[in-house]
């Protein structure tokens, strides 16, 4: 290589490639561990959760004990997909709100914040009937945004959610069990399973 | 940045085996940069590679963005370099092809981002 006695400074544009070269490499990565950031068997494992909620819920004469026992449920649920998005993390090397993690956990946490407000709001008003479907329309949009970053099959599952509550918003308010179980029971073990078999994890 | 990437790049790899001999399709020099994963799609292949420990024609595709025709192009490439493995299956009558990072590739990865963070240092320092 000849080599300038007096060689000018390295161009921007090679420092600038580098970084842009860096910049790819980190956005890769974090896409291709996309793949398992919530678990396929995990999302099962919420699904048979909410399934049991269905089960005690419908039980319950009061729509306070009916609201207690899903509010567990979610808490639970909630629970079992940090502990496992920490371990994947944990596995990958990577801090827990970095990558695929972080996108999950913002894309999904306003709408499950005004989910919880409008859940107060409803449930002092009496109406308990409207809550379902509203639960499931807004987790069906956190979905939705959230897995735009991740394969097709996630917001697939969050535009069924937002159908199925779109349904319980304008069906009887029986309908509302039946709903949430073929949702958030239901649709989680379905795309879970498919997300396992076809992604792996 | 690129000391995290390092990190994640590199799986209990130490500095010793990092330094011996270089195989396959790498530069003779540590300056010189490794024109086989320089190509976008191809550091994009041996990127996804690295943070799975196998990742199928599919979802390899997916992630890199590219056409079927592309991607076995460019996969055989890194094949031959011996920097990815190439297994082939059947899942019933449908074949899977699936890719995994070898040794070598991951060293020249970890090559690749010392490169580049070696430029970005160098730009720093004028």
């Amino acid at each position: 290589m000849i080599r300038l006695a007096k060689s000018p400074p390295q161009p921007p544009a090679l420092h600038d490639r580098a970084m842009d070269n860096l910049r790819y490499i980190r956005e890769t990565m974090e896409r291709a561990s996309a793949f398992t950031a919530v678990p396929g068997w995990g999302q099962v494992a919420i699904g048979v959760t909410a399934l049991a909620a269905t089960y005690l819920a419908a039980r319950q004469p009061t729509a306070r004990a009916w609201l207690e026992i899903w509010v567990t449920a979610a808490i639970i649920s909630l629970l079992i997909a940090g502990w496992l998005m920490d371990r994947k993390a944990r596995a990958l090397g990577t801090p827990l709100l970095s990558g695929p993690g972080r996108k999950v956990a913002f894309s999904l946490s306003p709408p499950m914040v005004v989910g919880a407000l409008l859940t107060v709001v409803l449930f002092r008003a009496g109406l308990t009937k409207a809550i379902p479907g509203m639960w499931l329309l807004l987790y069906g949009t956190g979905v939705v945004t959230g897995g735009m970053f991740s394969v097709s099959v996630v917001p697939m599952m969050g535009i069924c959610f937002m159908v199925l509550g779109a349904v319980g918003l304008f069906t009887p308010a029986a309908w509302g069990d039946w709903l949430m179980a073929a949702g958030f029971g239901g649709l989680h073990i379905i795309f879970g399973t498919i997300i396992a078999r076809k992604y792996g994890g | 940045m690129a000391k995290a990437l390092r990190h994640e790049a590199k799986t209990g790899q130490t500095e010793k085996e990092r330094l011996r001999g270089i195989h396959g399709g790498a530069p003779r020099s540590t300056h010189e940069i490794d024109r086989l994963i320089h190509e976008r799609l191809r550091l994009g292949i041996i990127s996804a590679l690295a943070v799975n420990d196998s990742l199928t024609f599919k979802e390899l595709k997916h992630t890199v963005k590219t056409t079927d025709g592309n991607l076995s192009v460019h996969a055989r490439k890194l094949e031959e370099a011996g920097y990815v493995n190439c297994s082939k299956t059947f899942a019933g009558r449908t074949p899977k092809t699936e890719y995994s990072l070898t040794a070598a590739g991951r060293r020249a990865l970890e090559r690749y981002l010392d490169h580049m963070e070696a430029l970005i240092g160098r730009m720093r320092k004028t």
